[in-house]
């Protein structure tokens, strides 16, 4: 078992090593940072002397080891545009992608289940109709265009809730800001979580649906119809309990998505999180700030990934043999 | 007269693009510029005009064509309670002409400064410069107590590991102080109650977001949530309008949107010709100039939100831009032209072009390519990001374009800097007339250039810039597209001077 670890351990940080290679020969064409970083009135000797400063006159293995050793001690420079650490500014807007993440996923899980239950349960009724042409809605429409239509009857129809931003946040401790204990704040949160959930929540839903009509047509559900236990009593200790593994790692997966490609979400509504930090930097070649975020984020899904597997491996002993 | 406000008035508003950081002499920007010009002030600055007016400076006097004194004014304080001082000025004309400093330009390395006495400062120059503090409303003074105490003195560098105090503080002499920076998120100002000025705005608070999003920015402003953005996409003017309680603020800006070729090289890199370069000749540059019919860029592209052009300078800025008119669309003489300059069939050409710089660059760089196609010069669009495009066709890439188009504002209002720049001789690394991308290069243009830096005469200055202006009109050294318009989006209960060069300034703001 140990092995296993070890050798996943390993798999994952030559993952790491990849992507952070890939990340580092892209980002050489995303444009000059030197003119994004000065006015047009700078001379080109200055730009000169900035660029070698920067280091990126180096010949590209030398500018590629500077960065993995760096990177290994989550120092990723300074940012061109805010000239401030990278590690600082990330660590300043992960509270925000982090809470709106997770109110997404707990908004997808509570509804989605539920819808798929009993779109599984009653296929036939007006209502399991609705659900299931809506969410093939949910599935086919842009995010972006989920947002934009949510801002103009909620915003700028109705003007119930804001449009953009974070809405006044409290400080806990030296750096997490929480926009839940603020009404403003919980105001703000409505939109971007809703617009952000309607995917997963989309998926969750025709998971379950799926899963729980193949489970009901199993042999030991209608045994115990057959015995007379009462439906409540089947549908949700027996079947919906084995619907759930594999819901549950579907969200797992998806958890880490929803961190990584808030992105766009996080644009149209303004959300101070990493993706919009990322976004900023794309717009002005902030290399820095890119080559972080993309290592965070295989950092994220290389970790799931992991514990997945390890799961899995603790539960199935014979996936423990090398492949 | 000093005149509390009668309530409580927060102005809530967005720009497309983050403020960076706050040292003032790290980006040489209009918008981190000028919102640092509510809390930092120039010993000159400018009205809704875009007049000169004493600010930190009282009066100033030239006791000879090279040795200017400035008569600082007294009793202005920092926001920190310290005193300004000559003492100040002198450190910041040693920080802004500094390593890292991206304001250079604003004092020339060999202009001393020297404090005559705690409120009187004098500058000597090598020769006459009439234009000396043009640019001086953006050369922000600091205070050299605070920088020095807070280690601040060098300007940040971005390879610099460990941020900077004036980069995330500000300690200014202006009408606003700054009370939290989240940088990319939100900077909230506050009045400085001990401004010397008397306030002419009604505002208490000052909460600034970046929006980058067009669509969402344009919904804060129609849902209420914000009194005003900038800027409004053209497409969203109208619904701005249309909507109770909101307006846009149109005017032309100072910004000129031109179109450059290549006259340097003996070959264009991007083009069919081989072995030749046929922008070096005059009839071929007007033939494209012909080709191009400003009037449909104008009504089809920019929706009535451009003024044509006919010079590199907006006629704001320039007493005798009157007298000039633009060559008239014609694509029949575009063809004579170029069939008379031996391309009968015309050529291929690609066109280099941004698509996130200048309002609808890309549209209107289409448009001109469809145009030039029209006349036998068949032209193909290459359109990429401003941080690529820059890259490329600017000196660090080498002047790599054949035929582009560019926008240009000149930081000092000044025709000088439009012909220093664009329009005199370079050499291959851009010595010279660093943004003059197309290399064009003549002689004469040169000499009125050297002359007009150092003539104090007015009218005689004037005729001098005329005299170039013509010259690159005839020559068709640049082809000027227009000036875009400027599309600011308020709410009713607001009144605001609209400034031509975009710059947004909380002491124009009245809130009712």
């Amino acid at each position: 078992m140990i092995g296993f670890a070890l050798r996943r351990l390993a798999q994952g940080l030559g993952v790491m090593l990849a992507v952070a290679l890939i990340a580092f020969t892209l980002f050489r064409f995303v444009g000059d940072p030197v003119h994004q970083m000065t006015g047009i009135e700078t001379s080109a000797a200055d730009k000169a002397a900035l660029r070698t400063e920067l280091g990126l006159d180096d010949p590209v293995v030398v500018q590629f080891g500077r960065f993995v050793v760096r990177a290994a001690t989550f120092d990723f420079g300074t940012s061109y545009q805010f000239r401030q650490p990278v590690a600082d500014l990330f660590a300043k807007r992960l509270p925000a992608t982090l809470e709106l993440a997770f109110t997404s996923a707990l908004l997808a899980l509570a509804l989605g289940i539920p819808m798929g239950i009993y779109t599984a349960l009653r296929p036939q009724t007006w209502l399991a109709r609705l659900i299931l042409s809506l969410s093939l809605a949910g599935i086919s429409l842009p995010t972006f265009f989920i947002g934009m239509l949510l801002i103009f009857v909620f915003a700028v129809s109705l003007q119930w809730l804001p449009s953009f931003g974070r809405g006044e946040v409290v400080a806990l401790g030296s750096w997490w800001t929480t926009g839940f204990l603020t009404s403003s704040g919980l105001k703000a949160l409505v939109l971007p979580a809703v617009t952000l959930a309607l995917y997963q929540m989309t998926l969750v839903t025709r998971l379950i649906r799926a899963e729980m009509l193949e489970v009901i047509r199993a042999d030991y559900i209608r045994f115990a119809q057959a015995r007379g236990l009462p439906d409540r009593l089947v549908h949700f200790r027996h079947a919906l309990k084995n619907t759930l593994v594999p819901v549950v790692t579907i969200t797992g997966l998806q958890l880490g998505s929803i961190i990584a490609f808030a992105t766009i979400t996080e644009t149209v509504f303004q959300w101070p999180g990493m993706g919009l930090l990322f976004l900023q930097a794309v717009q002005n070649a902030d290399i820095p700030i890119m080559a972080a975020y993309l290592m965070l984020t295989a950092l994220i899904f290389v970790t799931i990934n992991m514990i997945v597997d390890l799961l899995y491996a603790l539960i199935d002993p014979r996936l423990r043999v090398p492949a | 007269m000093v005149s509390a406000p009668a309530r409580a008035e927060t102005l809530k508003y967005a720009y497309q693009g983050p403020l960076n950081q706050l040292d003032p002499y790290s980006l040489n920007e209009t918008f981190t510029l000028a919102t640092l010009s509510n809390v930092y002030e120039g010993l000159v600055r400018r009205n809704e005009r875009l007049e000169i007016e004493p600010a930190l400076a009282e009066r100033w006097e030239l006791i000879s064509p090279t040795h200017w004194r400035f008569h600082l004014r007294k009793g202005v304080k920092f926001h920190n309670g310290n005193d300004f001082t000559a003492d100040d000025v002198v450190f910041s004309a040693e920080r802004v002409r500094a390593k890292g400093s991206d304001l250079a330009t604003r004092l020339g390395p060999t202009v001393r400064v020297e404090a005559v006495d705690a409120h009187t400062v004098d500058f000597l120059l090598d020769a006459p410069n009439p234009i000396l503090h043009s640019e001086w409303e953006t050369w922000l003074i600091m205070d050299r107590e605070w920088t020095e105490a807070n280690n601040a003195v060098a300007v940040t560098s971005a390879s610099d590991t460990v941020a900077n105090h004036a980069a995330l503080a500000a300690n200014g002499t202006g009408p606003f102080r700054i009370v939290s920076h989240e940088p990319g998120v939100r900077t909230v100002f506050e009045p400085h109650s001990g401004w010397w000025d008397v306030a002419l705005h009604n505002l208490t608070r000052v909460e600034f977001t970046p929006v980058a999003s067009d669509a969402t920015r344009v919904a804060a402003l129609l849902s209420g949530e914000l009194d005003m953005i900038f800027p409004v996409p053209v497409q969203d003017v109208k619904r701005v309008e249309e909507t109770d309680g909101t307006r846009a603020l149109i005017g032309p800006e100072l910004r000129t949107i031109y179109i450059g070729m290549d006259q340097r090289r003996a070959e264009l890199g991007h083009a069919s010709v081989k072995g030749k370069n046929p922008f070096r000749d005059v009839r071929v540059r007007k033939a494209v100039y012909q080709a191009i019919d400003i009037e449909a860029i104008r009504s089809k592209i920019m929706r009535g939100m451009s003024t044509p052009a006919a010079l590199l300078i907006s006629p704001y800025l320039f007493s005798r831009a009157g007298e000039f008119e633009r060559w008239p669309h014609d694509p029949a003489a575009a063809r004579a032209l170029l069939a008379e300059a031996g391309y009968p069939e015309g050529f291929e050409l690609v066109m280099d072009c941004s698509n996130d710089r200048y309002v609808n660059d890309e549209a209107i760089c289409q448009a001109v390519a469809q145009m030039l196609t029209k006349v036998g010069i068949r032209t193909r669009v290459n359109a990429e990001p401003k941080a690529k495009y820059f890259g490329r066709v600017l000196a660090s890439g080498g002047f790599d374009t054949s035929f582009f188009m560019l926008g240009w504002t000149p930081g000092s209002f000044d025709s000088w800097n439009v012909l220093a720049n664009l329009a005199t001789c370079r050499d291959d690394a851009g010595k010279g007339g660093a943004f003059n991308v197309g290399g064009y290069c003549n002689e004469t243009v040169d000499a009125l250039a050297t002359q007009i830096l150092s003539e104090n005469d007015k009218a005689t200055r004037d005729e001098l810039i005329a005299k170039a202006f013509r010259i690159l009109h005839e020559d068709v050294a640049y082809i000027p597209l227009h000036q875009q318009g400027l599309a600011w989006g308020v709410t009713d209960r607001l009144s605001v001077a609209q400034r031509a060069d975009d710059q947004f300034l909380f002491r124009f703001v009245t809130k009712n």
